[in-house]
């Protein structure tokens, strides 16, 4: 049966792995492949690595920490940042990536998706998106989330991105919602169940998660694929083996 | 161990070369079939989709030389599908090293297309492909066209329906989920390939 996965997310800033709260306030965590390991030998099923200054700066990843990881790593990782065309994608999944993620540069021209997929297939393909609700209680997109100065409101609806996305190539969604993150209250199961039921390729729950029950929501509650997270792992706060035996407790299938 | 890595165009092979290195072989990239002359044994990765895959094996020699060589060849991910008679991806025939048709993974309530993530094997035969590998290991599959389960399957995998994961027959070999990035299951059938002996 297939597992639900534990992603957790590295956001990688001049080389180093940081976490901000609310996009804000980076800390610096640690070396990139350090991390990595450390999470391979914890049981994570995947990883990601979010190059969170290369779009906000219009540049693309830098390839040779990603070559670094695919050297070592035995997991599969998806790396984001800053890929704006089937060039930048090949050179980051030449250097071993597994999956690319695009976000800011999907919005700027969605054509991007479709030559993504019809270069390497729908299954290289992660549109990953930054949602807040707004005052009218609509979920709305946000581009350029690397940093605040650079922030956009782009103003498309969430949900009709996931479904026009989907049409035009993604093969899995990252739901990144940025009311819950960073502040460990929780991932945003109503928004995720309103994406659940319009995404039909494998959804990430991204932002929020704080305690083990949170996983369990989402992959209970929301029905997502994976969950991913952050400094609740980067500070130990949980453990992957842990997490993973907890969620086996409450019935969810897990790879131990 | 010297072990030649086709270049179909797909992207992972270089994800390939850097597992094979880790096992101490020594993977030598190859784009055309005249590079496979003296290889002990072959590997034919794949990401991406079977028609531009199958045009390219054709384009560099690749297509002519598969079906008679005399060593073993293990294909993984699409490479394993284009091991096959044909498929239904962009309807193209392939190498016909295996009999049976690729088909588009049917999705449904809870089951997402592509499938995604690490799924369990099911040993279907013995083979010394498959030693050290634990009965419901889990291996790190995404794909959304698969393999059906014939009599060269030697594990199956189920999402919604059954489907081969890992195949074998004679020197062909092949692997529906990634071992570059299967953890220790992945590892060991790669280590298992590089020491296989097919009669």
């Amino acid at each position: 049966m297939l597992s639900r996965r534990i992603i957790p997310c590295l956001d990688v800033r001049d080389g180093r792995v940081v976490k901000g709260v609310r996009f804000r306030d980076h800390i610096d965590m640690g070396d990139i492949v350090e991390l990595a390991l450390r999470y391979r030998d914890a049981g994570a099923d995947e990883l990601v690595f979010y190059d969170i200054t290369a779009s906000p700066e219009g540049r693309s990843v830098a390839r040779d920490w990603v070559e670094r990881v695919a050297r070592l790593i035995d997991i599969p990782f998806c790396v984001a940042g800053g890929i704006r065309s089937v060039e930048d994608a090949r050179a980051v999944l030449r250097a071993g990536a597994d999956k690319i993620s695009v976000n800011t540069p999907a919005l700027e021209r969605p054509a991007l998706i479709a030559e993504l997929a019809d270069a390497f297939g729908v299954q290289c393909v992660v549109v990953g998106i930054d949602s807040v609700r707004e005052d009218d209680g609509q979920w709305r997109v946000r581009s350029h989330t690397g940093s605040p100065d650079a922030m956009r409101a782009p103003g498309r609806l969430t949900l009709d991105w996931i479904v026009e996305a989907q049409k035009i190539g993604a093969g899995e969604i990252v739901l990144n919602c940025m009311g819950s993150d960073g502040v460990r209250a929780g991932y945003d199961i109503e928004q995720l169940r309103a994406a659940r039921a319009v995404c039909h390729v494998p959804l990430v729950a991204s932002g929020g998660a704080g305690a083990m029950p949170h996983f369990a929501a989402a992959f209970i509650e929301a029905d997502v694929d994976a969950a991913l997270a952050a400094s609740v792992f980067h500070s130990g706060a949980i453990a992957i083996p842990e997490l993973k035996q907890f969620l086996r407790g409450q019935g969810i299938e897990v790879r131990l | 161990m010297d072990i030649a890595v086709i270049d179909a165009g797909g992207a992972n092979f270089g994800s390939v070369c850097y597992a094979l290195e880790r096992l101490g072989a020594s993977p030598r990239i190859v784009r055309d079939a005249d590079g496979l002359a003296g290889a002990p044994r072959v590997l034919l990765p794949g990401v991406g989709a079977a028609g531009p895959a199958m045009a390219l094996l054709r384009e560099r020699g690749f297509a002519e030389v598969l079906p008679a060589l005399p060593v073993p060849l293990l294909g993984i991910c699409l490479g394993m599908q284009l091991l096959f008679e044909s498929s239904e991806e962009g309807g193209v025939d392939c190498l016909g090293l295996l009999s049976g048709r690729v088909r588009k993974l049917v999705g449904g309530p809870g089951l997402r297309v592509p499938h995604m993530g690490w799924n369990t094997l099911e040993q279907v035969a013995a083979s010394p492909l498959l030693d050290g590998i634990d009965s419901k290991a889990r291996a790190y599959f995404v794909h959304g066209y698969a393999a059906p389960v014939t009599g060269d399957c030697i594990a199956a995998c189920r999402h919604g329906e059954r489907f081969a994961a890992v195949v074998a027959r004679g020197r062909v070999a092949g692997a529906q989920f990634h071992p570059e990035r299967s953890s220790a299951t992945g590892a060991r059938l790669l280590a298992n390939f590089l020491q296989w002996n097919p009669t």
